[in-house]
């Protein structure tokens, strides 16, 4: 995984709740069997009428937000299947980061294995937000994850983060490595399993 | 001496490693895979150089997007058949148990586990689908998890997990005639909502939980991630341990002996306490029908679709107006006049013998109306096979269902079983998401009885009287 860095970039602001991973990537492309090239799936259904035209009203075809890299949403983004196709979309599509004011499980542990980052903020805090990207001249926001902080002109907005999903960002740590090196407690786990917990065959 | 949850009982023993201010690393006891959420995990291993840890405690299905129609057939799609070759090949490189589309016990992912046995009390279950859930019926942790997580436990059967929070949902009472899981479930989410579970394992208790059959719980659980929550499960009883008896790969003979005398200690201690808590009365629940757009916008039959206005939170109004502008409904409309053009019985959460023989009673000897096209998707061959014995599959043909192969189907509409543009469809499946079954198609959750008195009426009823008039 990339370590994760600070960044400056344009903020997309899609003011719904509840934004299922259904909406995110739609199941008619999940049947590709690499990581990569989702991003021009991303809302499809949202983002493209039947004819595969962009919808001029929705938040990704306005040419403000042409570029962003931040993308604000409201509570439990994310919610639904555990299609892990919806991150590959988002990060292919550009987007570094989620603002949100709540995430579902599945997809929060998907964002953080993929070093894509999601921030939750109070709902006063994301109506803020919301105020300002939705203004005429696009709103840019720079991210700091080390500092764990959102500045906006002169004014910083602070974020709560759990310390060890930090530093697995910011050194872009490989889970798999991480976990091998506790070969001799999995070994010693493996050896103790009750003969009911294997498969009888 | 301490009182402890299920959930801590089987979180104990299944510690591999734990550090504060970490998450803790957890035995995986099964994992099962199909062919959208693995190629990618498969392709990780391979990259990296990586064995596959337990091939054994590994098996493969082929479900989401299999085609239900003529399994003699070539797959129409080329896509499709791409993903199960792969599927087939991954599984060959690595000596992974297979139910490929020509097996005798294919079908969903979540009913071939219980079924084969696979699902037992006490382990831990994960799946690279959210509905894993299901297998918590039988008093496994079972968590849905994404293909990174998939790569993660096929090279080390182990899974970072955060402690998640415990969350008792106690129905007491007995529902009334015609009130099924479904409904009890579609209940419980209506009530704690969409995002209720959040970071949550529910616990099903009481008198309304204990009652049920197998099947029955396994409807509970599998949608337990539809209030948010990380895992659903029910403490095993003699119920549970039924059911496992003769399994393919259930103990067997003194293994089920002994087998029952571990899982008899796991359920929940008396005066165990829950991080949160809900209470249910059963016979106070009617059957569901959702309205819009999440399975947590849902009302009685007897009701009317709400008025997006009388919504306080402005969110969540805002959201219920949408949604009733992509439903095409009304406020105010009542929901036995909402006429579905589609019916779908199958998927995960129902597509169990059960779910099917009752459906079968309410439509034997009736017609499905005229403006409305029916289908039945049985969730595994075994399921269907049983089903054929019963004649079930001629009642609802001569009803005028279409009788399928098994799968995902209409559930997710990954194959060619979707709605068109502004269809409505009664579904027995657990998501009724912006073009879920189809761009633009308008999908009510409801149970097997309720969708299959819908097909006959062509609107939708209240069973709990319907079905008495024979």
């Amino acid at each position: 995984m990339e370590p994760f860095k600070h960044f400056k970039g344009k903020v997309a602001p899609l003011d719904r709740v509840n934004i299922d991973t259904d909406q995110i990537i739609p199941k008619q492309f999940l049947k590709l069997v690499e990581r990569t090239g989702f991003g021009q799936y991303l809302f499809y259904d949202w983002r493209f009428d039947r004819d595969g035209k962009p919808k001029p009203n929705f938040v990704l075809n306005d040419p403000r937000y042409k570029d962003a890299k931040i993308l604000l949403s409201r509570s439990n983004f994310g919610c639904g299947s555990s299609r892990e196709h919806a991150v590959w979309a988002l990060s292919d599509y550009g987007f570094k980061t989620v603002i949100a004011s709540s995430y579902a499980d599945i997809f929060y542990n998907n964002c953080f294995k993929n070093g894509l980052l999601l921030i939750t903020l109070d709902d006063g805090k994301v109506d803020h937000l919301f105020e300002e990207a939705t203004k005429p001249e696009a709103c840019s926001l720079e991210v700091n994850l080390e500092e764990q902080t959102i500045r906006n002109k002169d004014e910083i907005i602070q974020f709560e983060m759990d310390p060890y999903r930090k530093k697995c960002l910011l050194e872009g740590l490989d889970d798999i490595a991480l976990t091998s090196a506790l070969e001799h407690k999995i070994r010693a786990h493996e050896q103790g399993l009750s003969r009911f917990r294997l498969v009888q065959r | 001496m301490a009182t402890a949850t299920i959930f801590e009982k089987i979180w104990k023993k299944h510690v591999v490693h734990e550090e504060t201010g970490k998450p803790s690393l957890i035995w995986i006891d099964r994992h099962l895979i199909h062919e959208v959420t693995s190629p990618q995990a498969f392709d990780g291993l391979r990259l990296s150089h990586r064995r596959l840890r337990r091939p054994d405690l590994t098996f493969a299905v082929a479900d989401h997007n299999v085609p239900t129609t003529d399994r003699s057939l070539p797959i129409q799609d080329s896509i499709s058949a791409k993903q199960l070759e792969v599927l087939g090949k991954n599984c060959k490189e690595f000596g992974i148990t297979y139910f490929d589309l020509k097996s005798p016990q294919q079908g969903i992912v979540h009913i071939i586990g219980p079924e084969l046995g696979l699902t037992l009390p006490g382990t831990t279950i994960v799946c690279g689908d959210s509905h894993t859930s299901t297998h918590g019926a039988f008093g496994a942790l079972a968590l849905g998890i994404g293909t990174s997580e998939v790569e993660h436990v096929l090279a080390t059967q182990c899974l970072w997990l955060t402690k998640p929070k415990t969350f008792e949902i106690f129905v007491e009472g007995s529902p009334t005639h015609g009130v099924t899981a479904k409904d009890i479930i579609l209940s419980i989410i209506g009530k704690i909502g969409q995002a209720g579970g959040t970071g949550s394992v529910i616990e099903y208790r009481g008198q309304a939980i204990s009652q049920l059959s197998m099947e029955e719980r396994m409807t509970i659980c599998n949608m337990s991630i539809e209030g948010g929550a990380r895992a659903g499960l029910i403490s095993p009883d003699e119920t549970t341990f039924r059911y496992l008896q003769g399994r393919m790969y259930a103990p067997k003979g003194d293994d089920m002996d002994k087998a029952k005398q571990e899982w008899s200690q796991l359920a929940t201690d008396k005066g165990a306490s829950f991080d949160k808590h809900v209470q249910l009365d059963a016979s106070r629940i009617a059957p569901q029908v959702t309205w819009g757009t999440t399975p947590a916008m849902v009302t009685d039959v007897t009701g009317q679709v709400p008025d997006p206005e009388d919504i306080e939170d402005p969110n969540l109004s805002k959201a219920a107006a949408r949604a009733l502008d992509y439903m095409g409904l009304k406020p105010g409309t009542p929901i036995q006049s909402i006429k579905p053009d589609r019916v779908f019985i199958g998927s995960c959460t129902n597509s169990r013998l059960s779910d099917l023989v009752a459906a079968s009673k309410m439509v034997k000897g009736k017609k499905v109306a005229s403006s409305v096209r029916a289908m039945v998707v049985p969730g595994s061959q075994i399921v269907k096979v049983q089903a054929e014995k019963l004649g079930l599959d001629r009642v609802f043909k001569d009803a005028g269902f279409e009788w399928r192969e098994s799968g995902c189907s209409m559930c997710l509409g990954m194959n060619p079983d979707i709605l068109a543009p502004r269809e409505r469809c009664a579904s027995t499946s657990n998501r009724n998401f912006e073009g879920r079954q189809g761009r633009d198609g308008r999908t009510h959750l409801v149970s097997p009885i309720m969708a299959a008195a819908a097909a006959v009426e062509g609107h939708f009823v209240d069973v709990r009287y319907w079905d008495m008039k024979g």
